[in-house]
């Protein structure tokens, strides 16, 4: 197999199975999640829990002051990644086409500055958890992997849209080839939590509210 | 004709080609390789004495656009003249004899130049159903391929259907289509692709094989001096790529400002050839001049590789009709495995049974 027969491979069938298997993955996670039997409560209730529910899912997406280099670095991550996957022109060509709907980019030298920073900002997460004892405890080869999987998209596609390394073809071919292997990666590991940080949180908060644990 | 009539500086002297005239083909066309200066003269003066070099040119499954973009340049230049100067001892589709003469003069030029002529091969050769799809002479493309090839010093594929196998390749491949390299792995090959590929080109890596030999190939058998860039790398729309200015539509103000046609579809990133810097008809434009995107002819299975009016990072087999499907199983197998979890602990309470202490074997106190 050439490099030409490897982008189109990726483009074709290798797309077609990682969006199945993302899709159909997510989706049997989700539902099996919600429709999961709840233990019962073994007390009176001190509220419905919906505020609660509502109320964890901003708190915890607001940054704290506690560990703030690490999410100060998560945050970067997070919106650069949010940026780079939605606004580089050719990935809103990819979402138009999947889709239907058309958004528009940035410039390429904003993507670029995200890229960078997303890319430092994983490099930071990486080595901060590596130089943490506590938090090397708790890492699992998986969570390594998470890792991995997530930093080779932003790297294999900073390198494509420069010419560095490997011929353009092969770059961009391991870069979607990447992607896939990251969408095959989600509903089978921690990253499931691109669709579930939602629900997760908003059941903890509705829980405790239920309960009347602070949180 | 005399040994020395038969040299390619009589010939140039029968057109009217001075030797000025001729040194700047060369440096043209040692330059158009990324040869260095000085070869511009060693070219010169060994193809002024290279002698007639006999070529067999096989045509296969093909649409003669490959013949008709070497022989019909608008005028008479140097590059045709070259093409004019090798001994075609044999083209099937040029043939002024035909039938069994025609197939006699090819196995005379096998038979003279045993070992020495090089085989030009244009088209694809078809290989399902033992080769019937296409056939010369009662001898099938694939036989008469063997054959030929057998004695041939190098094999020059001129096209993307010899090259890759192009067009008659494409799905669903009903004659079995593949290329020269699919099937001749002993011999030295050369891979001219294009849907034609571009004249000076072709010409130009003549010329080489005629006083280097063969010239430094990639690893898609391609000449690096003509295949070692990119369209989008040499385009002059490329500075609109790199500050986001892309035509949305083939009328829009963008389109007439000549911004980038990623959008509209160019394949230029992907696409190796030289259109952005040899161009076409004698050096007048090449298609994203004209204001079309490239479809990366060149390319193997360019026919297959999406539409060519949708840009590159889209995929080319539309991964959203079978999401719709994957939603519906996921959700069937989960919310399947959600109750069957239920069920299993509803089972599980109902057979709940206090155990006691005793139960396990001790003593109540």
């Amino acid at each position: 197999m050439n490099e030409v027969e490897l982008l189109n491979w990726a483009r074709s069938t290798g797309l077609t199975y990682a969006t199945i298997f993302m899709v159909l993955g997510l989706t049997l996670r989700v539902f099996e999640i919600l429709s999961l039997k709840r233990p019962g409560e073994l007390a009176e209730t001190r509220s419905d829990g919906v505020r609660d529910g509502w109320m964890m899912i901003l708190k915890r997406s607001l940054p704290e002051v506690r560990h703030w280099r690490y999410i100060t670095a998560s945050y970067i991550f997070h919106i650069g990644l949010l940026v780079v996957v939605f606004f580089f022109t050719p990935h809103t060509h990819f979402f138009r086409d999947v889709f239907g709907v058309f958004w528009g980019g940035f410039p390429n030298y904003i993507i670029d500055f995200f890229t960078v920073l997303s890319i430092a900002a994983l490099l930071y997460t990486l080595v901060a958890r590596f130089y943490d004892p506590a938090r090397r405890i708790l890492t699992k080869v998986s969570d390594y992997l998470a890792w991995l999987v997530t930093f080779l998209p932003f790297v294999t596609g900073y390198m494509a849209y420069h010419r560095l390394g490997i011929d353009y073809t092969t770059m961009l071919a391991l870069h979607i080839l990447s992607v896939e292997v990251l969408m095959v990666a989600i509903p089978i590991s921690k990253l499931t939590h691109v669709v579930t940080f939602a629900m997760a949180r908003w059941y903890t908060g509705s829980n405790n509210g239920r309960k009347g644990i602070q949180s | 004709m005399s040994e020395k009539k038969q040299q390619l500086a009589d010939e140039l002297e029968r057109h009217g080609i001075t030797r000025r005239t001729f040194l700047k083909f060369c440096t043209s066309m040692a330059s158009a390789m990324a040869l260095p200066p000085t070869a511009a003269l060693a070219m010169a003066e060994t193809l002024a004495t290279v002698q007639r070099q006999s070529v067999i040119w096989l045509s296969f499954q093909e649409c003669t656009g490959c013949t008709e973009a070497i022989t019909r340049s608008h005028k008479p230049t140097l590059e045709n003249l070259i093409f004019d100067f090798i001994s075609l001892d044999y083209h099937h589709t040029l043939q002024a004899a035909s039938g069994s003469a025609a197939e006699l003069a090819r196995e005379q030029a096998m038979h003279a130049h045993k070992g020495k002529y090089i085989l030009i091969v244009d088209g694809s050769i078809p290989i399902k159903d033992g080769g019937v799809y296409s056939t010369i002479a009662g001898m099938t493309n694939l036989d008469m391929l063997q054959q030929v090839a057998k004695d041939a010093a190098a094999i020059v594929a001129i096209g993307t259907c010899a090259a890759y196998g192009g067009l008659p390749k494409a799905a669903p491949n009903p004659t079995g289509a593949v290329s020269v390299s699919d099937i001749i792995d002993d011999k030295p090959i050369i891979n001219i692709p294009g849907c034609p590929p571009i004249p000076v080109v072709m010409t130009g890596v003549l010329a080489h094989i005629l006083t280097f030999g063969i010239p430094e190939l990639d690893d898609l058998k391609r000449p690096k001096s003509f295949y070692g860039d990119t369209i989008h790398d040499r385009c002059y729309r490329r500075p609109f790529y790199d500050r986001g200015l892309f035509a949305k539509s083939f009328d829009d103000e963008g389109a007439r400002k000549g911004w980038c046609l990623y959008e509209l579809g160019c394949k230029g990133p992907v696409v190796h050839n030289a259109c952005a810097t040899v161009k076409w008809n004698n050096g007048t434009s090449f298609p994203i001049q004209s204001g079309h995107g490239c479809i990366g002819c060149s390319e193997p299975d360019f026919w297959d590789a999406g539409s060519f009016y949708k840009a590159l990072s889209t995929g080319t087999d539309n991964p959203g009709k079978w999401a719709g499907v994957a939603l519906a199983a996921g959700a069937a197998v989960g919310l399947a495995s959600g109750y069957l979890n239920r069920a299993n602990k509803e089972e599980a309470e109902r057979v709940h049974k206090e155990v006691t202490l005793k139960d396990m074997g001790g003593k109540n106190e």
